[in-house]
């Protein structure tokens, strides 16, 4: 625990030599960093392979003595990926933000405040710190999202996540003002049995679905997540869509820890929202063309699947099938960490793209691969981990999750509707299928090819210490992929905690381990990795084939194509987002061609958000309009205003004496 | 230890022996002599002693497609049984493993074809992806009748198929088979999804994603092509096949099926024409239903 409280406070304190050093403020930022995840990770991995689980009590007259922090198996889960994508974060920022642009030492004070209300937040064990900490770190985000404040679009961004993150923590005022009530105190733990079927059982599900719905970007409840994720300083996005989102799955993952018995419908719930969140996650990813926006997306349908393997879990757990519990709890759990590291990675590689071109736009990109071969590499590392593809991480948890919906397809009663597995398991081959169309359009359109602007033509490869954090994010990728098993005895503990056991063990790593053959994956990896090798080996002697002249690609014969006539980003997609246009409904502004001698056209098209540009803003400008009446109340006078005041003191008065 | 040194001979010698067959079907049926059915073999042998032509558009990513789709289909291919023979590799989930390292091949294809920046490759590489988008849930509803028929996670217990004629599983076993032949004509790119022999590159999937292949890479695309109508062609076959007692019977009975396979192939393939590629995706959706019936009549 000292451990733990020490990496919060260095984690904390991080930005404030800088406010007072003339120069290196970055680098001692980004050391106290690497700090507190040294220390955080050596207090992470004693939990987790079964150290005693520490705790921190405020004794005080006032308020009894309430357990405010548990740093329990759960809690050390989470704090990985926080810990990792923090540092990693604040060493990419030595390049990518330090003396470009203004106000550099308060971002990164505030950078070092989000890290330390994320530690916190995870190991939160009362009502009141968690919603300290949720506010904390709603804050410092929204401050990080505004770094570039001098943008219309940043500035939308950031009031709308403001908003949203707003909405979101009513709602969970609301659940744990009801949670405190039900259970006469506001410290967390088990809920007795039977609440959960009852109506308050339901009201807090609900209330908790939908407060921590909003954080995580639950579709509909998305709709600050792609305008946030594009404004932000890269690293930061890379932060918020790795960590951030993650603290909403955080806290149903607490929630459901605390429910004994959870109803089916609950899992099933779960379930469909994560199936709706992962489907159309990726559907409106097909349809973009900012490279960011993409990824944020995408950060939804990873949510999705994660709360596929959540529903899972639930649905075991419900069922009583301790199989189905562990396996899609474990498969949850790990693709909450897997999803950190791959989608960082892909939020720094883009930041680099975005650094060496100025643009983040798909159709002025384009053969980025042969100037910066790195970042490209990078990105592709997590292209290929995102689409669940062996022998990267993605594929691991997504294939326990598989596993888990294969053994419910077996059990026949008492899943309440039986179909839930079925439906988790065509989901996810759907995911995966159109995850991969996206991000081969993604990689296609950025790094391959010919560069469609002079701009991308001449990008420079990325300075290392930007490249430094990405390689290490790939590599973390790769170690899971390729040998899951060593990560199973901490993945069992945490998901025991979920089933309801608070040091966590009864799903230890050796159970999960028999259920699913992790060990076989890193066969199957070697085999993979040693034919590609020989393969690769028994091609050399043709690659390095004198390149006879300058070469142009074939293209059936016809010598003079040029990057115009190139497949652009939106061309691959077009089949899809033709096939889905019933949901997507995208927007096209076709040119009028007409008279003898046309004028210059142009033809745009884009996918607007459903629920943030048909939904919500125009019935937040409906009540706005409504409002605008009550404007009459606010003339702006002083005089009218101490009227106001007067008369407010003579209805008190005249109440009082009455 | 023999039974796996035949499958791995099988996996590395058999495959370009299929679209051999396949050619020689279709001549026949044209009134052609037709290529040599060891045509394939010529072929790769000529294409590894040539040399490779790389346009300057191109980086390392134009050479992972080839590498990866050979290597992946290798790799699936011992986690498949041929026959009813066990395969070397089986464990629990090893159907996810199978078909993501098939993803795993086409993504990595897709990126070789968009590498060279033609707008040729981008189109074949744009109908690839959209496709096989929908050819996946089709493969998955019918993993997952098998899973419910038989309550395991192995391909090899799974499409071990718990049927003779006239049990209850026939009629679901009957449409997983339909479901997944359509996914096999279409992960193979042949008619009525895809035609490979057309000479209008506007019309290809497949074939259009490696136009500028050559050499050693083109040898490792036609090769790992072949693979695939093994591979898959083994998923298929493997729970229509009866369970013989002897091992060498059931290598007899998968090898002919093989070849029937090819020739069935080859006869639809001689029988009717390419779709019009606005009714491939109707044509995939018939698999999902077919698969997708095949799991809602087992829960009867």
């Amino acid at each position: 625990m000292s451990l733990y409280f020490l990496a919060l406070l260095a984690a904390a304190v991080s930005g404030i030599p800088g406010l007072f050093l003339r120069r290196r403020g970055g680098e001692v930022a980004a050391g106290l960093l690497g700090l507190a995840a040294a220390l955080g990770l050596g207090a992470s991995l004693a939990v987790l392979s079964g150290g005693q689980v520490g705790s921190f009590a405020l004794r005080t007259a006032a308020l009894g003595a309430p357990g405010l922090l548990v740093f329990d198996p759960l809690a050390a889960f989470f704090a990985i990926p926080v810990l990792i994508l923090s540092v990693c974060g604040a060493v990419y920022g030595l390049g990518y933000w330090e003396g470009r642009r203004g106000n550099t030492p308060l971002l990164r004070l505030v950078y070092g405040l989000l890290t330390a209300a994320l530690l916190l937040l995870v190991a939160a064990s009362h009502a009141l710190t968690f919603l300290l900490a949720w506010e904390g770190m709603a804050i410092a985000a929204f401050v990080l999202v505004m770094a570039e404040d001098r943008e219309a679009e940043t500035r939308r961004a950031g009031w709308i996540y403001l908003a949203a993150t707003h909405t979101g923590t009513l709602l969970l005022f609301a659940a744990f003002a009801l949670l405190a009530r039900v259970q006469g105190q506001a410290g967390f733990g088990a809920l007795p049995a039977g609440l959960a079927a009852s109506c308050v059982g339901t009201a807090l599900f609900t209330l908790f679905l939908l407060g921590f719905g909003f954080k995580a970007g639950l579709f509909p409840l998305h709709l600050w997540l792609p305008p946030a994720h594009a404004a932000a300083p890269s690293h930061v996005s890379a932060l918020m869509s790795g960590v951030l989102l993650k603290m909403g799955i955080l806290g149903i993952a607490r929630f459901l820890s605390w429910v004994p018995d959870p109803p089916p419908w609950w899992g099933g719930t779960l379930a469909a929202a994560g199936a709706l969140s992962g489907i159309l996650g990726v559907a409106f990813a097909l349809g973009q063309h900012d490279l960011k926006r993409l990824l944020a997306y995408h950060s939804i349908e990873n949510i999705g699947i994660i709360l596929l393997g959540l529903g899972l879990g639930t649905l075991g757990k419900a069922t009583g099938h301790p199989a189905m519990q562990a396996l899609g709890y474990a498969g949850a759990l790990l693709h909450v960490v897997n999803h950190s590291l791959f989608k960082g990675l892909l939020f720094l590689s883009a930041g680099s793209v975005l650094h060496a071109t100025g643009t983040r736009d798909l159709e002025r990109l384009g053969g980025l691969g042969r100037t910066m071969p790195w970042t490209s590499a990078a990105f592709l590392a997590g292209a290929w981990a995102i689409c669940g593809l062996p022998p990267l991480n993605g594929f691991v948890s997504e294939w326990l999750i598989y596993l888990g919906a294969f053994r419910g397809l077996g059990l026949e009663p008492g899943l309440g509707w039986q179909g839930w597995p079925l439906v988790i398991l065509v989901s996810l081959a759907l995911i995966g299928a159109l995850a991969l169309a996206c991000f081969a359009k993604a990689f296609g359109a950025v790094f391959l090819g010919l560069p469609r602007t002079e701009t991308a033509n001449h990008a420079p490869e990325a300075p290392r210490t930007m490249l430094l954090p990405m390689g290490l994010l790939a590599l973390a990728c790769l170690a899971i992929g390729v040998a899951p098993a060593l990560f199973a005895p901490a993945l069992g503990r945490a998901a025991g905690v979920l089933g309801g056991s608070p040091v966590g063990s009864p799903v230890g790593g050796e159970a999960l381990t028999a259920l699913a053959p992790l060990r076989m994956l890193t066969w199957a990896a070697a085999i993979l990795g040693l034919l590609a090798l020989l393969l690769g080996r028994w091609l050399r002697p043709a690659a390095p084939t004198p390149r006879e002249g300058d070469l142009p690609t074939w293209d059936c014969g016809y010598a003079a194509a040029d990057a115009r006539m190139q497949y652009t980003a939106s061309s691959l997609a077009d089949g899809l987002v033709r096939g889905l246009r019933w949901v997507l409904r995208p927007v096209a502004h076709l040119p009028r061609v007409a008279g003898w001698f046309p004028r210059p056209a142009r033809y745009e098209s884009h996918v607007p958000d459903p629920a943030l540009d048909r939904a919500a803003a125009p019935a937040l400008q409906l009540v706005a309009r409504g409002a605008g009446f009550l404007r009459v109340a606010q003339g702006g006078a002083l005089p009218v205003y101490l009227l106001y005041v007067l008369l407010t003191l003579l209805a008190l008065l005249v109440w009082m004496v009455a | 230890m023999l039974q796996f040194l035949l499958h791995g001979l099988t996996a590395l010698l058999l495959p370009p022996l299929l679209p051999g067959l396949i050619a020689k079907t279709k001549a026949r049926m044209a009134g052609r002599k037709g290529p040599p059915v060891f045509q394939l073999y010529y072929d790769l042998a000529k294409l590894a002693r040539k040399r490779a032509v790389f346009s300057r558009t191109t980086t390392w990513v134009f050479l992972a497609g080839p590498v990866g789709g050979v290597a992946a289909g290798l790799t699936a291919s011992c986690l498949v049984p041929f026959g009813h023979t066990p395969a070397p590799v089986s464990f629990e989930g090893d159907v996810i493993l199978f078909a993501y390292l098939f993803g795993l091949a086409r993504f990595l294809t897709i990126l070789s074809a968009l590498d060279t920046g033609s707008s040729f490759e981008g189109m074949g590489a744009a109908r690839e992806a959209t496709f096989s988008a929908l050819a996946e849930p089709a493969l998955f509803l019918g993993f997952a009748a098998l899973a419910k028929a038989n309550a395991s996670l192995s391909l090899g217990t799974m499409l071990a198929f718990p049927g003779s004629l006239a049990t209850r599983f026939t009629g679901p076993l009957i449409l997983i088979l339909a479901g997944w032949v359509i996914v096999y004509l279409a992960e193979n790119s042949r008619i009525p999804v895809d035609d490979p022999n057309t000479h209008l590159e506007l019309t290809m999937i497949h074939e259009v994603m490696v136009l500028d292949h050559s050499g050693r890479p083109l040898a490792l695309v036609l090769y790992g092509a072949s693979l695939k109508l093994l591979v898959l062609g083994a998923l298929i076959l493997t729970p229509a096949l009866p369970r013989a007692a002897h091992a060498w019977q059931n290598w007899l009975a998968f090898y002919l099926a093989l070849g029937g396979l090819a020739v069935g192939v080859g006869l639809v393939e001689s029988a009717m024409a390419r779709f019009r590629m606005t009714k491939v995706p109707q044509f995939l959706v018939a698999g999902v239903l077919a698969t997708g019936f095949a799991f809602l009549l087992l829960l009867v």
